[in-house]
């Protein structure tokens, strides 16, 4: 993140940087614990994700979604898309393992989103390298 | 198949008396091929087509349902319902349409339907598919999120998949890359084009969907 302004106070700085990092010239970055995504509804994890982002927020998730609360998470950023502001978001994880175990792995109780989660503008984030071990990314500024 | 999906697909012929007749969604990511394939089945077991095909992105901007497609395989006859979807994405530009010879005012209502389209096809696969085509373009890296996304959305639903490797007439298609993404679904080779290996195409929807 960008150094902030020399003359604003502590104060002044944090509510700055809250906004969007669009009051200085820099990316900000928020990286979300798996503790912290633990607390939330699916929802509200969607929220989360989504309100950052169109922050212009690059969002780094330490455990990813569930299948299901990524199927929301498209379908809400779809409705969310206006042409003049907003037109999605890129999406990066590592690849999930061969999850032929299905149901019955599930019940097993097997976490296949523990993964960690790459999500950002889609006019500003552009994925250069990927696979089973390094997501290489290219963030734009504004 | 799964042996949990097997079961599933047996009771639910059991307690509805017989032979069900299965809503087949086919999925996939924007210019795979799938209203071609769509149109390939339905013309060929109905004589009618689903939709218009484009090689412009989001042709299909709203799910489409054929009924009652009868897939007659082996002396036995499969009746599904193919259900042609929308490209699923995580971001839609207008710009991108601009570059197609669009007007932006055209280029900004088909991206508003594009977007509606892709939030009404995953709304389908969360509450009324059965089973699942999912096409890729074999000339194409099948690497990417949307397509893992989708993949890992599907099987967590438990809900029956086949991976149709599309466009095998093409020079850079490689049906292999896409076998080994996708190591735990079967893959079938095709050109919904030009209708090469539809044999196989129906034999393995009678035995995945019948």
């Amino acid at each position: 993140m960008a150094k902030a302004n020399s003359d604003s106070d502590t104060e002044t700085e944090t509510d700055a940087n809250a906004g969007n990092g669009g009051e200085h010239d820099g990316v900000r970055i928020d990286l979300i614990s798996g503790e912290r995504l633990d607390d939330l509804a699916s929802m509200e994890k969607v929220r989360t994700i989504l309100d950052g982002v169109r922050d212009g927020n690059i969002v780094v998730l330490e455990q990813g979604l569930s299948p299901d609360e990524e199927s929301r998470l498209i379908e809400v950023t779809m409705s969310e898309i206006d042409p003049n502001e907003f037109t999605g978001i890129e999406i990066e994880t590592y690849p999930r393992p061969d999850s032929g175990g299905g149901l019955f792995g599930r019940l097993m109780g097997r976490n296949d989103t523990a993964k960690l989660t790459v999500i950002g503008p889609a006019d500003r984030i552009q994925t250069l390298h990927k696979d089973e071990t390094l997501i290489s990314a290219l963030i734009t500024r504004r | 198949m799964g042996l949990l999906t097997g079961l599933k697909k047996s009771l639910t012929q059991l307690f509805s008396g017989g032979a069900t007749q299965r809503r087949i969604g086919i999925y996939g990511p924007p210019n795979a091929g799938k209203t071609t394939l769509a149109n390939r089945i339905s013309r060929d077991w109905t004589g009618d087509a689903v939709g218009p095909e484009s090689h412009i992105p989001h042709e299909t901007r709203r799910a489409r349902r054929k009924e009652n497609v009868e897939i007659k395989r082996n002396g036995k006859s499969v009746t599904i319902d193919v259900v042609d979807t929308p490209g699923v994405t995580t971001k839609v530009d207008y710009a991108e349409f601009m570059e197609h010879d669009m007007e932006k005012d055209d280029a900004v209502r088909r991206s508003r339907e594009a977007t509606e389209g892709v939030a009404e096809a995953m709304h389908w696969l969360r509450e009324d598919i059965d089973g699942v085509i999912y096409v890729l373009d074999s000339a194409d890296d099948p690497f990417t999120q949307v397509n893992t996304m989708l993949i890992g959305i599907i099987e967590s639903r438990d809900i029956p998949v086949l991976i149709f490797a599309n466009k095998t007439d093409l020079e850079e298609a490689s049906v292999t890359r896409i076998a080994n993404a996708f190591p735990q679904h079967e893959t079938v080779p095709l050109s919904a084009l030009h209708g090469s290996n539809m044999d196989e195409v129906y034999d393995k929807i009678a035995e995945y969907f019948g």
